[in-house]
């Protein structure tokens, strides 16, 4: 199994497709660096691997599904969360992670977003929001934050931004957590507390964008947005999340802002038919795996 | 295989369409369907929220029909058969994952019980004018198939064979039912489980090692693995390999797009149903499908009253379109009517088909009634003079 003492190989290394290596990310882009964290919060909180799957959308963030070693789909634009439901419901066994960007999950996907927070689907929804849409060219995103130049708004944002963990925690979900790629191991270790939440849990990680919105912005490069990070982030536990919105060059709440818990959507669900049917229920159970064909065949 | 007894409601039923697609769906294996309401849709996904948690499956409404039409794909990589069902407005909004389903050789059953459009249309009124959306709507190249059937017992008939047909081929099938259909009432017999057919997944039977998501053993059909059993595939919508990893080339577009279509194009013979009544001797082949067969029937027998040589040809299967045969039968009849409640979409087919060797003629009908039998046996009679 994984060995996080051998210092020849990253620790991280068994759960990538080192075979699709170099990834498509630009130099200082923080996709990676949430990647890093997932993988290390996997190995430390001791998931299992083979009942683990990976839903991305598309986009930068996207790509994550195709560079992780493990079930992995890489779905339509904006659906990666209704899909994960339905493999969800399809298996309940599976541990379903939807990781996927900004643009993906609270645009084009932005109504089953809310939707899934309701049900309190079982999916941790892990959030990298760079502020803008980056593979397309940089393009205003909902979360663009006021005059802050984009693409398609040269002259400086003038729409409001969505505060996401505003948004889900209103909708419904039973974790909420914010990070940017500066806090990694703060990262890593809500995504393994994300893992001890049943119903739907979401983690927002700020990320840089260099090629796109930093220098548009004139924030400088990769470390730049590090720096800015590091002095600009406020550690807030509990804040009420109606106040951690986002603004141009203003203070980044980070933090857990709700852990909660109620019933999500299978237990309920159970429940319900329990209670109706009585024992003409009959529970989702998938069948195993059929045997495998001998390799020396 | 044979189906499962849990899923079959064995036995004489007099329900409609809808209700029989859904018994269909059940004894097809379905255990799994994600939907949206609709009219003239939602009867069928009423009663399987009804039935499915008593055979071991469930149902989710979903927020709009993009996110039915991808949960329904979800469920299929974490091992259920699925479907969705929808009419016009919503299999429009559907047509992106279609695609996915094709590209990512998703199994599964599209349901739409089609109504007067464009548009909202006439939400409770029959029409026949998605036939090329089910076929193009989607971007991009790829083949999909499409049943109609024409009655109740069909729509529980042909949704088994729906789920059977995707399983073989990987491939989403369109089920192109209209408002008549979903809504009329007839006997439907349900024979025991023993005696429906089943296709089971193509599920691999290869080591995580040896196992290639989307190699192939000749037959051009990967087999499938699903989620959580170790295999750690990667599945997507980019054009991919092989080993289902992204590749931005031409030629790999030119591999797998050639096979998306090949595999069913090869296989067209065997994937196409038609019925055929009196063709030997046929002056005039009436061509339709769906309800508009039914009211064709009527049409084709005043006409042989009347002493006139009309044979029927109905499109079972309407996707991949029956070439062979209206190839054939052009070198010997007069021509072809075709009726169909649109302004003409199949009849583009007939008319490609029969490539000038015999006449074709359309019966067009907007939607939101059925024809009127007389207006098919005009067509005939017009036809007779060629």
């Amino acid at each position: 199994m994984l060995n996080v003492l051998d210092d020849t190989v990253n620790p991280v290394e068994p759960l990538l497709r080192t075979d699709r290596m170099p990834h498509i990310w630009c130099p200082g882009c923080g996709i990676g660096t949430t990647v890093n964290s997932f993988a290390r919060a996997l190995i430390e909180s001791k998931i299992d691997l083979q009942s683990l799957t990976l839903v991305s959308g598309i986009g930068c963030t996207g790509r994550v599904a195709g560079y992780v070693k493990l079930d992995s789909f890489h779905t339509t634009h904006g659906r990666a969360i209704p899909f994960a439901t339905g493999l969800k419901l399809a298996n309940p066994r599976l541990n379903v992670v939807v990781y996927s960007g900004d643009g993906d999950l609270s645009a084009i996907g932005g109504n089953h977003l809310i939707h899934a927070a309701r049900r309190n689907i079982d999916l941790k929804v892990i959030c990298v929001n760079n502020l803008i849409y980056a593979m397309t060219g940089g393009q205003t995103a909902p979360t663009t934050p006021g005059r802050a130049t984009t693409s398609t708004n040269p002259y400086g944002t003038f729409e409001p931004a969505f505060n996401l963990p505003h948004l889900v925690e209103a909708a419904g979900a039973v974790y909420v957590a914010r990070w940017t790629t500066f806090h990694v191991r703060q990262l890593a270790r809500s995504i393994s507390e994300a893992f001890q939440k049943k119903g739907f849990s979401f983690i927002e990680v700020i990320s840089p964008c260099p090629t796109l919105y930093q220098r548009r912005n004139k924030m400088g490069d990769g470390l730049d947005t590090m720096k800015y990070y590091k002095e600009k982030s406020k550690i807030k536990h509990g804040a009420p999340a109606s106040e951690v919105g986002l603004t141009l060059n203003g203070e980044i709440a980070v933090g857990k802002f709700v852990d909660r818990d109620r019933p999500d959507y299978q237990t309920m669900m159970h429940a319900q038919y329990v209670e109706s049917l009585g024992e003409r229920y009959i529970e989702v159970t998938r069948e195993a795996v059929p045997e495998m064909e001998c390799a020396c065949e | 295989m044979k189906a499962d007894p849990r899923g079959v409601l064995t036995g004489t039923h007099f329900i409609d369409g809808d209700h029989a697609c859904c018994e269909g769906a059940l004894a097809g294996g379905a255990r799994f369907a994600a939907g949206y309401p609709i009219t003239p849709s939602t009867e069928v996904v009423e009663r399987f929220a009804a039935r499915v948690p008593t055979v071991g499956g469930s149902f989710i409404q979903m927020e709009d029909e993009l996110a039915a039409s991808i949960a329904l794909q979800g469920s299929v990589w974490g091992g259920a058969k699925a479907f969705t069902v929808t009419s016009g407005p919503g299999f429009s909004l559907m047509m992106e994952h279609i695609g996915y389903a094709a590209m990512t050789e998703t199994p599964c059953v599209f349901v739409d019980v089609q109504r007067g459009g464009p548009s909202t249309g006439l939400p409770t009124l029959p029409a026949q004018a998605d036939m090329m959306q089910a076929r193009w709507g989607s971007h991009g190249d790829y083949e999909i198939i499409a049943l109609c059937p024409n009655s109740p017992q069909e729509c529980f008939d042909l949704t088994v064979k729906a789920f059977n047909l995707s399983e073989e081929f990987r491939v989403p099938v369109m089920f192109m039912m209209d408002e008549v259909v979903g809504h009329m009432t007839e006997k439907v017999v349900i024979p025991p489980a023993d005696q429906i057919d089943v296709v089971p997944r193509k599920h691999t039977r290869k080591s995580v090692e040896d196992y290639l998501p989307y190699g192939t053993n000749g037959d051009m059909v990967p087999e499938m693995a699903h989620a959580g059993e170790g295999y750690k595939f990667h599945v997507t919508g980019l054009t991919h390999d092989e080993r289902g990893y992204p590749n931005m080339t031409p030629q790999t577009q030119d591999k797998l797009v050639r096979r998306l279509q090949n595999k069913i194009r090869a296989a067209a013979d065997r994937i196409c149903m038609i019925e055929e009544e009196d063709l030997d001797k046929a002056d005039v082949v009436v061509v339709s499908y769906g309800i508009t067969s039914r009211v064709a029937q009527r049409a084709i027998d005043l006409a042989q009253e009347r002493g006139l040589k009309v044979g029927k040809l109905r499109l079972i299967t309407a996707w991949p379109f029956p070439d062979k045969k209206i190839v054939e039968l052009a070198t010997r009849v007069k021509a072809f009517v075709v009726p169909e409640l649109n302004l003409g979409q199949m009849v583009r087919e007939v008319e490609r088909a029969a490539a000038g060797k015999a006449k074709t003629l359309a019966v067009p009908h907007a939607g939101g009634g059925v024809h009127k039998p007389e207006e098919i046996l005009n067509a005939i009679v017009e036809a007779s003079q060629c």
